[in-house]
This record gives C-alpha cells, structure tokens and sequence, in this order.
C-alpha cells in the first residue's frame, strides 16, 4: 500500500479512495488471516496415527492407534485394565517412547516441538506422583515453577486452583495428610498451573467418594465450558456417560469403538427395567414379546427392545394382575455397550465400575 | 527449538532459568527440611575424627609432611564430608523421586534435560558445601586456620562436589531399589576415601601401595585439596587439577546422555 497524492498515510479501506487491487490484495489478506484463524481452531488438540509401542518385555501395548479429539472437546477414552489408555498417555506426556508412529498436540509434533506441545498439555496421572512429605502448596508452586512461571504467578494460581478444588485449607500442610480424594485434586491442581488448553486425565477419580466425585465432575464440566479441552479415561462409565460428548473404546492396543456418545448409545437396542411390585411372585410372569425374568419375589426385569413401547408392558402387567410400585433403569446403559462391545465379564456389584 | 527466533528465545531462556531455580529451591529446601539426617550426622562424625585421631592418636604420631598430624588430616576430613555429602544428597534425591515418581512432574514438564541434571547437581553441591563449611569451623576448635592459595581451594573443592554430585546421579539412574543407592558408597567410596590419603601421606605407604593409590581418583582430590590449604602435595597439582576436570566432563557428558536415552525414566 503505497502513499497516495493528497493522502498524507495510506489508511485502511474506510479511509479515503483506495486503488482496485489494493482492495484486492487487502481482500486477499483478510482472506488468510481468517482461514489462519479457521484452520487454527479446526487443528484438532490431539491427533494420533499409527501408534505402535512395545515394551521391552515383548508385551505388545499399542498396535496401530489413529486418533483425533478436537479443540474443546469432552472425550472419553475406555478399555479394561491393560488395554493400552495409559501407554496412550505416556507417549502424548513423553513419559513412555513411542515404538512408531505420531503425535501431535495442536498441530505440533511432540517430538520436535517440545516446548510448545509441553505448554499446552496437562496430565492428571493415574497414580498419586507427589511427595508426600512437601507442602500442597509447594507442589503446585514447584510445578509452576518447571514451566517458567514467577514464583509470584505460580503463587496466585496455585490459590486459585486450590481453591477451586477445595483444598486451600491444606495449602501449608505436607501432602500426606491429605485424603484419598484430595490428594487426586491435588494432582488436577497441580495438572492446572500453567493454565493448559489441553487436559488428560487418567481415571481421576478412582477411589473417590461419589460426593468428591460429583464436586470434581462438576470442576471439570466448568472448566471445559471455559475452553479447555479434555480427554478422561475412566473405569466408571457413568462418569463417561455423564460428562464425554465424544468416546474412544480401547482394547488389546486397538482403537473398536470411536464415535460420539449419543451415536453409541443409539445402537444399544436394548434396555433393561427393574419394576418393584406390591405383589408377591414364584414365577416371572409370562409377558407376550417381552422377556422378562424374575430377581427376587417382588422384583422384576423386563428387557426392551427398540421401537417396543413401555406401556405395553404395563398393560400385560395389569392384566396379570401384578401392580407396579417403583421402576428403575437397570445399571448403565453405556456399560452394556461395554460389555457388548469388548466380550468381557463384568461385575455389576461396584457401582459400574468395570473390573 | 532451534527454530525459534531471537525474541522468543530470549523469553525460553528465562523460562528455563526459572525451572532450574526450581529445582535447586526444591532441592536445598529438602534437605534443610530434614536436616537432623542431612546435617547433624556428618558434623558429629567429622568431629568424632578431630578428637579421637586428630588430637587423641594424632598427638603420638609426629609431624607428617611438615604439619603436625591434626593439621595433615584437616584438608583430607573436610574433602572427604564434601563428597560424602555431594554424592549422598543427589542419590538419594533423584532415587526417592523416581520412585515415587514424582520425577515425572519434572519430565512432563517442558525442561531440557541438562537444566534438570544442572539443578541436581547444584542441590548436591550445595549441601557439600554446607557441611564442609560446619566441618571448617569445627576444626578452627582443634587447628589453626591455614590458607596457601585460596583460588585452589575453592576449584578443588567445586569440581570435587560436582564429581560426586554427578557420580550420586548416575548412581540413582541405575540403582532399582534403596539397596543399589547404599552399596556403592559403602563399597566403593568409602574404600576409595579412606585409600585416598585423607589419613595420610602416600610416602608412608609399601612402593606397590603407593602404586595402587595413583589410580584412586580421590587420591587427587585429597591431595590437591590439601595443597590449597596447606601448601603440601603428594602428586603435582597441575595433573590432579587436568584429571578433576576431565572427570568433571566426563561423568557430566555421561550422565546427560543417560538423561537423553531415558534410562530407567522413560520407558
């Protein structure tokens, strides 16, 4: 854009007569920066391809992993222990080396550009990786510290986020006097202090009391809502259900399931029913078309197909003379998939956890 | 990264100081915070030899190498708590944090790994020093104060800590359980100091002795020590400085390249 006669600086198109291609060539420029900035926000936060990772001891971990998780996503990743989520983990936090194959963190690889991938990733570790004899504040502060912060805005962010978490009346305590629970929000705290925009968490709520359970989700439902993009490997898959828009199911090293959790759901053609009743029974009671078995002597379960209407149900039920007291579903329905999907025995006792 | 221009590496730079200031607070923190096993048991020790060979046996064994036995050992005692403590912090630092894992704050993290071998080895120098100052003062009770050339004193005294600081590293990489992190002091080092002329001079040894010593690197470090403080050696002081040096590289290339395969970090 060169000087024009009789215009002291060359403005912006809005400022005076402009020639036709340098209207062209600020079109053009708008043009890039937009797609830039379109580009930028389609890079997916993680995009994984043909990840393979043997161990020494010949135990093959991963065969071949292709996955992608966008920007902002909630995304969960499942599998039986041993399946291969926290090899997946170690090689995006560069804690385990990769036997082949790539990873990127917001476009960048992680093996050239550390710095930046490290800056834009936060790990929540299955086990608990503090010292248990340094101050919870410490931790957070020290770790803020390994990613430049000055002492002074490790410090503030190191209140907020415990605060957030509930654990800034510990902040001058050592570490091993913290709860089970508190010490797995420690490490989220932790995780957090350079403000990542991407945060992996492996099962972060083992062991946690539903109360803390419930509080932690709803943590990480907020700070996903604020941008933050976040994948979740779980055992409880009603925390999968609950917080995860998108899912990856993981067994033997290879990725059998990637899809949106609504899509899963959908292709789960059954659901089970548990009806309480005022009656007392020996036998389940023969429903046309539905199948029904008998649990204890004044609870049933009926099994609903796709398309088959609960009412119907009710009327046979009636006209049994059975009367209804309550009706539950019965356990999670993702965890049916589960059980569907990767032809494992599960025990249904521990609150859907998956053994 | 080294596709970063001028301004943004400038901004690296001062990122990665304050990671290695971390680790060394981290460090020096640590410690301090048990100071009763870190601090007090070097000091009791390092006062026990002043009293029972310094000043009890001391006094019945003459003069050696011109000084009275007590100023002979002092150099050699004070050398020996240096490296002792160096190499005691930076094993077992490192070996607790990895395993308990809690090193892997640190891997996860973006900090080269020369900045993390750096920060370790300045927690071990520093608790070296620490106690070599508590023993100096101690024997200002027992022996004069003896200063021959100050510029030595404190090279020998440096590289010595950063050897044994490097040595304790290496140790940790390889050591799988809290065994692996006390046989190689108790078997090695200790021997290795107490043949190295903390006790005395090699003139006093059997020709083959005196041979064998010649391979002991704290031999050089004892003696070389021993210059700077008292003006006495039983090697030239240029070939004990050359061979600290070295080792100094040496052990300190070793030891980043252990960092940079994983060893025992990553799998």
């Amino acid at each position: 854009m060169s000087t024009r006669p009789g215009q002291g600086v060359a403005g912006a198109p809005w400022q005076g007569h402009w020639k036709g291609s340098e209207c062209c060539l600020f079109f053009c420029y708008a043009c890039r920066l937009l797609s830039t900035a379109v580009l930028q926000s389609m890079t997916p936060a993680i995009s994984i391809r043909n990840l393979y990772k043997t161990y020494a001891n010949g135990f093959k971990a991963l065969n071949g992993i292709s996955l992608d998780v966008q920007q902002g996503d909630f995304f969960a990743l499942l599998g039986a222990n041993g399946a291969g989520k926290s090899t997946t983990i170690g090689v995006i936090a560069t804690l385990v080396k990769k036997t082949a194959g790539t990873v990127e963190v917001f476009g960048q690889n992680v093996e050239t550009h550390v710095y930046d991938t490290k800056l834009n990733l936060g790990v929540v570790p299955q086990e608990i990786n503090f010292s248990l004899f340094e101050k919870v504040m410490d931790i957070v502060v020290t770790q803020g510290g390994y990613y430049g912060l000055p002492i002074k805005v490790a410090k503030e962010r190191a209140e907020k986020y415990l605060r957030q978490l509930g654990l800034w009346e510990k902040h001058n305590q050592q570490a091993r006097v913290l709860s089970g629970g508190m010490k797995r929000r420690l490490l989220i705290a932790r995780a957090l202090v350079h403000e990542p925009k991407l945060l992996i968490l492996d099962e972060p709520t083992a062991g946690v009391d539903i109360e803390l359970r419930r509080s932690t989700w709803e943590f990480l439902e907020e700070i996903n809502k604020a941008g933050t993009t976040i994948i979740l490997t779980t055992h409880y898959l009603e925390e999968a259900e609950n917080l995860c828009r998108n899912i990856a199911m993981i067994d033997k090293g290879e990725i059998v399931v990637n899809t949106s959790m609504k899509q899963l759901l959908q292709t789960l053609n059954k659901e089970l029913f548990v009806l309480d009743t005022y009656n007392h029974m020996t036998t389940a009671p023969l429903l046309n078309g539905f199948e029904v078995k008998l649990l204890d002597e004044t609870s049933l379960e009926v099994a609903l197909d796709k398309g088959q209407n609960l009412n119907e149900v009710f009327q046979l039920l009636s006209d049994n003379r059975i009367s209804v007291k309550s009706m539950r579903n019965k356990s999670n329905r993702l965890e049916q998939l589960f059980v569907s999907l990767l032809h494992r025995p599960i025990d249904t006792s521990a609150a859907g956890a998956v053994k | 990264m080294s596709t970063y221009d001028g301004k943004t590496r400038l901004m690296l730079n001062s990122y990665i100081f304050i990671a290695y200031q971390t680790i060394v607070i981290k460090e020096v923190r640590r410690f301090l915070r048990i100071w009763v096993q870190t601090l007090v048991p070097p000091v009791i020790t390092i006062a026990l030899y002043f009293v029972i060979f310094g000043n009890l046996i001391g006094s019945r064994i003459g003069k050696m190498g011109g000084y009275s036995y007590m100023e002979f050992i002092v150099p050699g005692l004070i050398m020996m708590a240096v490296i002792n403590n160096a190499y005691a912090n930076v094993v077992s630092s490192f070996f607790s944090q990895k395993f308990q894992k809690s090193i892997e704050e640190l891997l996860v993290a973006p900090v080269p790994n020369y900045v993390i071998l750096l920060g370790f080895v300045t927690g071990g120098v520093a608790r070296g020093l620490c106690v070599g100052l508590i023993a100096s003062l101690i024997s200002l009770v027992f022996s004069g104060v003896h200063m021959h050339n100050i510029f030595i004193t404190a090279i020998v005294i440096l590289l010595g800590s950063v050897v044994f600081s490097l040595g304790g590293f290496i140790n940790a990489v390889y050591a799988r359980n809290f065994d692996d992190i006390s046989i190689i002091p108790t078997f090695v080092l200790t021997p290795l100091i107490y043949l190295g002329g903390v006790f005395y001079s090699v003139d006093t040894l059997p020709p083959l002795a005196r041979h064998i010593s010649q391979f002991n690197p704290i031999f050089y470090m004892v003696n070389a020590f021993r210059y700077g403080i008292l003006g006495i050696s039983d090697v030239s002081i240029g070939l004990s400085m050359g061979l600290l040096t070295l080792l100094t590289v040496v052990m300190f290339a070793f030891s980043l390249r252990l960092l940079y395969t994983g060893k025992g970090l990553r799998n």
